[in-house]
């Protein structure tokens, strides 16, 4: 027997209660619990960027382009898992020629290259440029042309043009925070304007994928400052991550909040789908709803945040419990993807019983895919570090 | 006389002002006209119909009449090339069976294709019935505004189909159909659901699931011919749509819908 029907046949041993026939295959499995969890790194990670830029938080300095870096790494990555779930990708491109108008998904490959191309590429451009020229100058070999290439001809450094830089630099990252803002906010309205599922349909969803990517772009943030700093053997400053975690604290209480108001909203209202929502929550999500996004990421990561603001005691202790927390908050954000990607697809539309749902290992929508999708990032971000290391760019005057 | 040249002079620029002001006023106001009407357009869907010579086709199911033989699924994947594993169906038969206790069983053993087998015990049940379920060619279709590069579609006729050269196989339409009536075709790998049989009312046959049963429980007809037997059948019964509040302009008329029926 096909080993997909072998499968479908396993799981219709499992379904409980009655569900549609044809509901019996999840629609969408691991790739698409990846895909908003990649999304939303880069749009957290730029937003802790703009913070630095536009507010000023002089403190954050040494994570702007950490930040910026990380952003486009993720970035280069979003689609791929969204390409590589369809059951006809080689057509992928038909949604930019002939994007259908009415569906919210649409315009997503228009919001994704409006960001990447005019937001991300832009900013590190003006922002590394002057370095970029400088590199191009002192490098030999490969390396000199590399620079010279990414400089697209602009070599002149003059005090005029580098206040140019940074006033172009400053108006595209006033630019990109709304735009940050409608990237994960329309990746939540995908989910959010669905009617007929009850679990997505919801005008809060794209709000709360908002806070939630800001938690976990924080989290990550930090986490990439700490371990970099390790590998480069510098010093971790306990200064910028009070700051980054007093962000992430005031960010996450707001996304607890949100999320709160949604299920409490849900339960006061208890609409027809409340009683198979019930059962969802306190079965099937049980685990990946309380005790992962719960507690292990949020509870938790908010009460380590509030004691870590008053304990000054062991520098040490303070960082590990620092690395802990971003680890922590970036499990509890994966859950929540999980929850509402996956948790939105376990019951059926007849509001009458469940499917279950088992990750393939192998396969273009299986466990080693959704990994490789994740940790190709991260191979991308030490590939863009080392070609271009914030740590040695030109210092600029304030 | 300077005072009157120097009025003059601010008349005139004043008029070019005003004159400007408006032409700017009437262009920003045309503009943000249109574009607010062009995005409510896009942001409220709905199918009309367009070709008033065309017929705009509408279902009806009679609970009362549906027996439970499961003929109109069987006969539906011979036609239609649907794989016969039982995940995959056009159209299939549901079992209600209301207890005395007020809880509902409800099953549908390989689409109801094999039959039904009552498990309930006869003391414990309230009442029973059969619910024949099928695409209900919405013409505010879900799962018709949200595919993303518009393979699926609807007819001018109101049948709501699928372009499979098309179709990229994101399965947001899955998503979004209310009614659990679409899948995707495991051998063609697209989204794939009831045409009405398209392909038959074309030639003038009737749908095959239509044609199979034995009591006629199932009837198709144009919505827009007032004297076809579709609108009389409307006109002296009371018939319900699946979900009414989801407003998805179902022209899938249930005669003798339970309240049980989702």
């Amino acid at each position: 027997m096909d080993p997909h029907f072998q499968h479908l046949y396993d799981i219709l041993a499992h379904a409980q209660g009655y569900i549609f026939p044809n509901e019996i295959d999840l629609q969408w499995g691991i790739l698409i619990v990846v895909y908003p969890f990649i999304t939303g790194l880069v749009a957290g990670a730029f937003i802790l960027a703009s913070l630095e830029r536009v507010f000023k938080v002089k403190i954050l300095k040494p994570t702007y382009q950490i930040a910026l870096l990380t952003a486009l790494s993720f970035l280069l990555v979003a689609t791929m898992p969204l390409i590589s779930h369809l059951s006809q990708p080689q057509r992928a491109y038909e949604i930019m020629i002939t994007p259908h108008s009415s569906s919210a998904m649409a315009i997503f490959g228009f919001v994704y290259l409006w960001y990447l191309a005019v937001v991300l590429l832009l900013e590190i451009w003006f922002d590394y440029r002057h370095s970029m020229v400088v590199w191009s100058n002192e490098k030999k070999g490969v390396m000199k042309w590399i620079y010279k290439i990414l400089t697209l001809g602009v070599n002149d450094i003059s005090p005029r043009t580098i206040h140019w830089d940074r006033k172009l630099g400053y108006i595209i990252t006033i630019v990109g925070i709304p735009s940050a803002f409608i990237l994960h906010g329309y990746v939540g309205f995908i989910f959010g304007s669905l009617k007929a599922n009850p679990w997505w349909s919801s005008p809060l969803i794209p709000i709360i994928f908002l806070f939630s990517a800001m938690v976990s772009g924080i989290a990550l943030v930090m986490l990439v400052y700490m371990i970099v700093s390790y590998l480069r053997k510098k010093a971790i400053d306990l200064n910028v991550l009070d700051a980054i975690g007093k962000y992430l604290f005031f960010i996450l209480i707001l996304d607890f909040t949100l999320e709160s108001l949604d299920q409490i909203h849900r339960i006061y209202e208890a609409e027809e789908s409340f009683e198979i929502i019930k059962l969802l929550v306190s079965g099937k999500l049980y685990l990946t709803l309380f005790v992962a996004q719960g507690l292990i990421g949020t509870i938790i990561p908010l009460i380590t945040l509030v004691f870590l603001q008053f304990y000054k005691h062991k520098i040490k202790l303070q960082k590990t419990m620092y690395f802990i927390v971003s680890v922590l908050v970036l499990i509890g954000v994966y859950s929540m993807r999980w929850n509402v990607v996956i948790g939105g697809q376990l019951f059926s539309k007849s509001f009458s019983g469940f499917t279950s749902f088992k990750v393939g290992l192998i396969g273009l929508d299986g466990t080693l895919m959704a990994v490789f999708w994740l940790v190709l990032p991260i191979g991308i971000l030490a590939f863009l570090l080392w070609l271009l290391p914030p740590w040695k760019m030109v210092k600029e005057e304030d | 006389m300077s005072q009157s040249t120097s009025t003059m002079g601010n008349e005139k620029i004043n008029t070019s002002r005003r004159k400007f002001l408006k032409t700017a006023v009437t262009l920003a106001g045309a503009t943000i006209g249109y574009t607010w009407l062009k995005s409510s357009q896009i942001l409220l869907f709905a199918a009309k119909p367009k070709d008033e010579n065309l017929p705009w086709y509408g279902l009806v199911i009679d609970i009362q009449k549906c027996i439970g033989c499961g003929n109109c699924a069987k006969a539906c994947k011979n036609e239609n090339d649907v794989p016969i594993e039982p995940f995959f169906f056009r159209t299939w038969v549901e079992q209600y069976t209301v207890k005395n206790d007020g809880s509902v069983n409800i099953v549908s053993p390989n689409g109801g294709i094999n039959g039904f087998e009552q498990t309930v015990p006869t003391e414990d049940i309230f009442k029973s019935f059969f619910v024949p379920k099928m695409c209900n060619h919405c013409s505010k279709s879900p799962c018709t505004q949200v595919c993303p590069v518009g393979a699926t579609f609807e007819s001018p006729e109101g049948v709501v189909l699928i372009d499979e050269k098309y179709c990229i196989g994101c399965r947001y339409c899955v998503q979004a159909c209310p009614y659990g009536c679409r899948f995707i075709h495991p051998v063609k790998k697209v989204a794939n659901k009831c045409t009405l049989c398209y392909h038959r009312l074309k030639k003038g046959l009737e749908p095959a699931c239509m044609e199979t049963c034995p009591t006629g429980a199932r009837m198709y007809g144009n919505l827009r011919d007032k004297n076809s037997d579709l609108v009389k059948f409307l006109k002296e019964h009371t018939t319900l749509v699946l979900r009414p509040h989801l407003n998805t302009g179902s022209k899938l008329y249930y005669n003798g819908l339970s309240s049980e029926v989702r």
